[in-house]
């Protein structure tokens, strides 16, 4: 078990940086989730922590071990890839078998045919089948040993890629996306497997993913990754409803964080298309700003007032318990989006003028530089009255 | 529950309405027609072309085979298998096949195993990749005629170039194309040297398609060493591209002519006799065109049997994901 | 440590690479240039020096040997013209019948393209017999005629452009039957236009393949005049008794260069359409 430090790294393609003075540390059995857009370098500081990729500045130690220059073979690690990459011309047992080969037996003693005949490998040898027995069949493989890769399903490949990554034991697991190539409904069960996997392991996984449901439900840590840089590292709640900046916000959550361009009237008011909030602080007038609204931090009222938005519906979105209203707001040119049960919300039409509350704990401000503003805002909110229950 | 009723009702009532005429050819059929004529308009005059040329030559030499045909005799009569059965008697013809089955078994061990070496090396690092492969590959397309004259200049036996090396070096010297011991390695030298780059060709092409995942996976597991690697991953992937390679070379060291025909005429004695310069010579030369059918027919045999090994094979192959 | 070791390593094994490529290379491409150093050598030094470079230039009368005492230039010209027209009508036929194949489904299909496929495995000498007789009953022996007719159509042209139109979506043949185009002008005026690198190999490997042959012309021209480069390289070795070889080497050079210029433009599509043609079985 062990402990990982990344310190400052960065990578560059050419002339294209890739990563940018990347710092993280991971605790020991700790599941961290690197989570970003495609193309923001995930792989790529994975592949820096396995050792296949050398990065250009910073270092990196597994279990307080500088590990730089380390061949991955000696870094304690194992990695499920994207594609499993498995050796499609052996069978399921001499995949999963492989590292252990490489790891226990001699060169002379993995020489084909010869090799068993040298003292202590035939006995190594049994040992090893029974390990990837054993594995195989507490991941549910057991029956299929015999097979090629060619002869598995999608979800079966997916569980010997991490039968091989688990046989050796390793401190570290590393996992790049290793269920994107799965059908939706198998990709929620292998999900709940995989963090099952990691309770009774204990190892410390790093996780890539693309996926916010996946970073969220597996978790320990989640590490938000845009263009290369990390942008914040926080528990998943955290990440979501505090986090860093502007970009951390826009990129998680589905549909997106509703972003208002805003400029503070007088002290603690600013106008919100046509619509009044108050801001009870202390920042000066004048001063611009973007309001982040989730869409679950908008709620139904009754009829205009302070802190009430109101706009003609533009479209309905049916999610089945949810859906989704989109509000045109009188002088902003994005809707605003709002999640509605469905139970109350069912009659609303397009066309409609609707009358939108804003739970005020839940407002994020940004400055327009994007930068977190970190202050209680209270803004006056005036929901329905059972507003507990939207809430939940 | 109402709906699909509704739905039935709607359909009824439109096939009603639009019942096509008694007599008539349905569109679709009528659709068929037209692209089957098409089909055949655009086909056809290649089609004409490959009979003419490839299919019926194949039969009219199977048929020449059973006759005593000569060219230009008025002539001929059936003499079944008489000219097979005097072409396996014919001693000729026999060293000849064997001189074949020598020249093949030089060139494609030769060619197979150079070639995957140099196609692994080019591969091995990111310079000069493609300034490798094509220097490498120049011989596969030059023309071996010309080739072969430059080839009987540096192997001229007083004064050519390797024999001043080798008796530089103090290695025995030779007249390489006159004597029988050497004429037909050298000449399989010669094959190879020509057959090499296509050979790495085809590897190159095996080799990008292995993909880099597997490569990474056996870093991690610890098999990353160079010959590891090879023995894991590269060599066994490359296994269906081997037995293509291997075929392939077979095929053209099948039908090598050129140099034959340049540097030796079959010589010294029939020393370096190749069957497809025996069926030159017993068809042209000799004009006997019953028995260089036969011989045609035997070539014919064999590169038959070698793409059908060739097409068995690859459908076996485990097609791996 | 270790990093500096592996990379002392990998640079170790650059070298390797390096040093027995540039060897093997060398060795490929020597008779090559020995090629060109013999067609610049005077008579008297050809054989009793081995340096590489002449010690007294000979070029000027070498290469003017070559193309006075033989017709080179006709036997080129030969080249040239027999190259270009079979290439052309291989093309023409191959193209339309390549496009049946792929895209229209028809009565028949199957079976045309097993006669492709049959005529792809059968090597060309096999069949120069009767080609020869053909020839003879219709007195086109000793004529451009017999040197092209006989590659009129190339299996592996159709199999070749079969494969590459196959990649090109339907849909691209449908919108261009909704524009009106007949057939025949969608495969000239949409998939042609689409296929060029699959045009540029095969027009490579058809122009090398024929350029290089000796097998069909030795038997189906007589005459000087009608003689493609390898024939006419082996006339002019036989006249000259295989011993003056600068002029011989002069001729030679000229005759691989063509090939040598087309090669090094078209390299890339060259090996392209050799992997492509090597998926053919
Ligand atoms: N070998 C390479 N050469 C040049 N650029 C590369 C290379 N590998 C990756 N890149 C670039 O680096 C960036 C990050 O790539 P990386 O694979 O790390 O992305 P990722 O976050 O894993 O994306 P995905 O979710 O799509 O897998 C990309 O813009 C990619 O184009
Ligand atoms: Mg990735």
């Amino acid at each position: 078990m062990a402990s990982v430090s990344i310190q400052c790294i960065s990578k560059d393609y050419g002339q294209t940086p890739v990563l940018r003075s990347v710092s993280l540390s991971i605790a020991d059995g700790e599941f961290l989730t690197l989570l970003g857009p495609s193309g923001c370098g995930k792989s790529t500081l994975l592949r820096i922590l396995a050792g296949l990729e050398v990065q250009d500045v910073g270092s990196i130690s597994i279990g307080g071990r500088v590990v730089d220059g380390v061949r991955p073979k000696r870094r304690d690690i194992a990695m499920v890839f994207q594609s499993y990459a498995l050796y499609p011309h052996m069978s399921v047992a001499a995949n999963m078998a492989l590292p252990l080969r490489m790891y226990r037996l001699s060169a002379f003693q993995r020489l084909p045919f010869l090799g068993r005949l040298l003292r202590g490998a035939a006995q190594i040898t049994a040992d090893i089948d029974m390990e990837v027995s054993r594995t195989a069949n507490s991941l549910g493989i057991g029956h299929l040993l015999s097979r090629k890769p060619g002869q598995l399903s999608g979800g079966q490949r997916q569980r010997v890629a991490v039968g091989r990554a688990m046989v050796r034991h390793p401190a570290v697991f590393l996992l790049d996306e290793p269920l994107s190539n799965l059908d939706a409904k198998l990709r929620v069960q292998m999900r709940a497997e995989i963090k099952e996997l990691h309770r009774r392991l204990g190892g410390t996984f790093v996780y890539v993913t693309h996926d916010q449901a996946e970073a969220m439900t597996l978790s320990d840590r989640v590490a938000v990754m845009l263009d290369g840089e990390l942008l914040q590292v926080a528990p998943p709640q955290g990440i979501y409803s505090d986090p860093a900046n502007r970009r951390v916000a826009e990129f998680i959550g589905s549909p997106k964080i509703n972003m208002i361009d805003v400029v503070v009237r007088e002290r603690g008011l600013i106008d919100v298309a046509g619509a009044t909030l108050a801001i009870d602080s202390d920042i000066p007038t004048g001063t611009p700003l973007s309001l982040g609204i989730r869409p679950e931090a908008l709620c139904l009222a009754d009829h205009p007032g302070q802190g009430i938005l109101t706009g003609s519906v533009r479209m309905v979105e049916h999610m089945g318990s949810d859906l989704f209203v989109h509000l045109d707001l009188a002088g902003a040119d994005q809707p605003l989006i709002a999640r509605l049960l469905a139970e109350r919300a069912s009659r609303i039409a397009p066309g409609q003028r609707l009358h939108l509350g804003v739970r005020a704990d839940r407002v994020l401000l940004f400055t327009r530089d994007g930068q977190r503003l970190r202050r209680e805002a209270d803004l006056v909110c005036r929901c329905v009255t059972p507003l507990r229950e939207v809430a939940g | 529950m109402s709906e699909p009723l509704v739905f039935t009702k709607a359909r009824t009532g439109s096939s009603v309405i639009r019942r096509a005429p008694l007599l008539a050819v349905s569109p679709a059929r009528r659709q068929a027609l037209a692209m089957t004529l098409a089909g055949l308009g655009l086909a056809g005059p290649a089609i004409v072309f490959l009979l003419g040329l490839f299919l019926l030559p194949a039969v009219a030499v199977i048929f020449v085979a059973l006759t005593d045909w000569q060219f230009g005799a008025v002539s001929f009569s059936f003499v079944g298998l008489d000219n097979y059965r005097e072409l396996f008697a014919d001693a000729t013809f026999r060293v000849s096949l064997v001189n074949t089955a020598v020249y093949v078994l030089i060139v494609v061990p030769g060619t197979t195993l150079t070639g995957l070496a140099i196609a692994l090396l080019i591969e091995s690092g990111n310079s000069c990749r493609s300034f490798y492969r094509a220097i490498h590959f120049l011989p596969f397309m030059a023309t071996i005629t010309t080739m072969a004259i430059v080839w009987e200049a540096l192997l001229h036996p007083t004064m050519g170039l390797v024999n001043q090396l080798f008796a530089a070096a103090g290695l025995p010297t030779a007249n390489w194309l006159r004597n029988e011991n050497t004429v037909l390695p050298v000449l399989g030298l010669i094959g190879i040297w020509q057959n090499l780059g296509y050979a790495m060709v085809l590897f190159l092409a095996g080799l990008k398609r292995i993909p880099q995942d597997l490569y990474d996976a056996a870093d991690v597991d610890g098999a990353d060493l160079w010959i590891d690697r090879l023995r894991t991953i590269t060599l066994p992937l490359l296994g269906p591209v081997s037995v293509f390679v291997v075929i392939v070379v077979s095929l053209k060291a099948l039908e090598s002519f050129d140099a034959v025909k340049v540097l030796t005429q079959g010589g010294p004695g029939h020393a370096s006799e190749v069957l497809l310069y025996t069926l030159y010579r017993e068809s042209f030369e000799y004009l006997r065109a019953g028995y260089g059918a036969a011989i045609a027919v035997v070539l014919l045999g064999l590169v038959v049997s070698l793409t059908l090994i060739n097409t068995l094979i690859m459908d076996r192959k485990v097609h791996y994901q | 440590m270790s990093a500096t070791t592996s990379g002392s390593m990998s640079t170790l094994a650059g070298i390797f690479r390096h040093a027995v490529l540039l060897l093997t290379g060398a060795l490929l491409l020597f008779p090559f240039l020995w090629m060109v150093s013999l067609s610049l050598k005077a008579p008297g030094e050809i054989f009793h020096t081995s340096f590489f470079w002449p010690a007294q230039f000979y070029g000027i009368e070498n290469y003017g040997k070559a193309l006075t005492e033989a017709p080179l230039l006709r036997y080129l010209f030969n080249g040239f013209v027999v190259c270009a027209l079979i290439l052309a009508l291989q093309v023409v036929l191959c193209a339309p019948c390549a496009y049946a194949l792929a895209k229209l489904r028809f009565l028949g299909r199957d079976l045309i393209f097993a006669v492709v496929l049959a005529g792809l495995i059968m090597p060309h000498q096999v069949l120069s017999l009767p080609l020869f007789i053909i020839g003879y009953k219709f007195d086109i022996l000793n004529t451009y005629t017999a040197l092209i007719l006989p590659y009129a159509v190339s299996p592996f042209g159709i199999f070749l452009f079969r494969q590459f139109f196959k990649t090109i979506p339907d849909d691209v043949v449908h919108a261009a039957r909704l524009d009106g185009l007949s057939e025949l002008a969608i495969v000239w005026k949409v998939m042609m236009p689409m296929s060029l690198p699959a045009i540029i190999a095969f027009s490579i490997f058809s122009v090398v393949g024929h350029w290089n042959d000796l097998f069909w012309p030795l038997i189906a021209v007589r005459d000087q005049s009608l003689m493609p480069p390898p024939l006419g390289i082996l006339a002019f070795k036989n006249e000259e008794a295989g011993s003056d070889y600068g002029p011989l080497m002069a001729a030679s050079t000229l005759v691989m260069l063509p090939l040598i210029i087309a090669f090094l433009v078209g390299q890339r599509w060259f090996v392209e359409g050799l992997i492509q043609g090597a998926v053919k079985q």
